[in-house]
């Protein structure tokens, strides 16, 4: 039965989505990131989605491909007694956006949401199947 | 005799496999609608149909029972096409998700009632076998 595939195809895609969920995650913990001693701070990492043939005519998965890592400055406050703060008095926080990271969210949580329900009617589906001439 | 019999589980057993097909094509789009660049596939149902159970008038026609046959295709490698893409987006991907749910589950209350019809074909021919 070709339809059994589409419990990979979904798999993979969820799979892919919650790595995007566990970035976010990361990314919004250490959103009041301070930099350390070396002037490091955390850099706001996304995930990469790519397509994967599966096998089957049409049958496309996701994997992740790639997490980058973003270039952006980081934010800087004026905080001259702060103990991390720069010969200038700043203070160079996280590159995190958080408005960016809870849509980011937003949006992963609604794609695992589609493909669970997508798996779910192919196995209702695949249930009545094996009924079939009973 | 058993053929005349049989005859309508082949067709409906064709629709059930390009149906099952299709939920595969859907499920992979909804799958990558995320995923930068991809476009999304899907492909005619009526003529993948048509094509399987070698009605299309437009293919080859079989004038001789002797002939090889040309028109019958395989129904799980059905002739596929890429989706129109109603509002392009900036990553090239090309899924419209409330078009592909919709099919997606159009597609399964189709492939249910092509089920269904398969059930009580066999119940017909069952209560013909056994004369009860």
């Amino acid at each position: 039965m070709s339809m059994f595939s589409i419990f990979g195809v979904s798999g993979s895609a969820i799979s892919s989505q919650a790595q995007r969920l566990n970035v976010v995650a990361s990314n919004l913990a250490n959103a009041d990131a301070v930099a350390g001693p070396d002037g490091q701070s955390y850099k706001a990492r996304q995930v990469v989605f790519q397509t994967v043939p599966m096998g089957g005519q049409g049958d496309a998965g996701v994997k992740v491909q790639d997490i980058t890592e973003s270039e952006a400055p980081g934010r800087r406050v004026h905080d001259p007694y702060h103990p991390s703060a720069d010969a200038e008095g700043y203070v160079t926080h996280s590159n995190v956006n958080p408005v960016e990271e809870m849509v980011n969210m937003m949006s992963a949580s609604r794609s695992y949401q589609n493909n669970v329900e997508v798996m779910n009617t192919a196995k209702s589906l695949l249930l009545k199947t094996l009924q079939m001439g009973q | 005799m058993l053929e005349q019999l049989t005859a309508k589980l082949d067709f409906q057993s064709n629709a059930l496999l390009l149906r099952s097909q299709r939920q595969q094509v859907l499920a992979s789009n909804i799958a990558n609608a995320d995923t930068p660049g991809y476009i999304a596939r899907d492909f005619d149902f009526a003529s993948a149909l048509k094509d399987a159970s070698g009605m299309n008038s437009a293919g080859p026609k079989q004038t001789d029972t002797r002939h090889m046959s040309l028109g019958s295709r395989d129904p799980r490698n059905p002739a596929m096409a890429y989706a129109v893409q109603t509002q392009p987006s900036e990553d090239g991907n090309s899924v419209d998700l409330d078009r592909e749910r919709a099919n997606f589950m159009d597609n399964a209350i189709r492939y249910e009632s092509t089920l269904r019809f398969i059930n009580s074909n066999v119940k017909t021919m069952l209560s013909a076998i056994t004369g009860q």
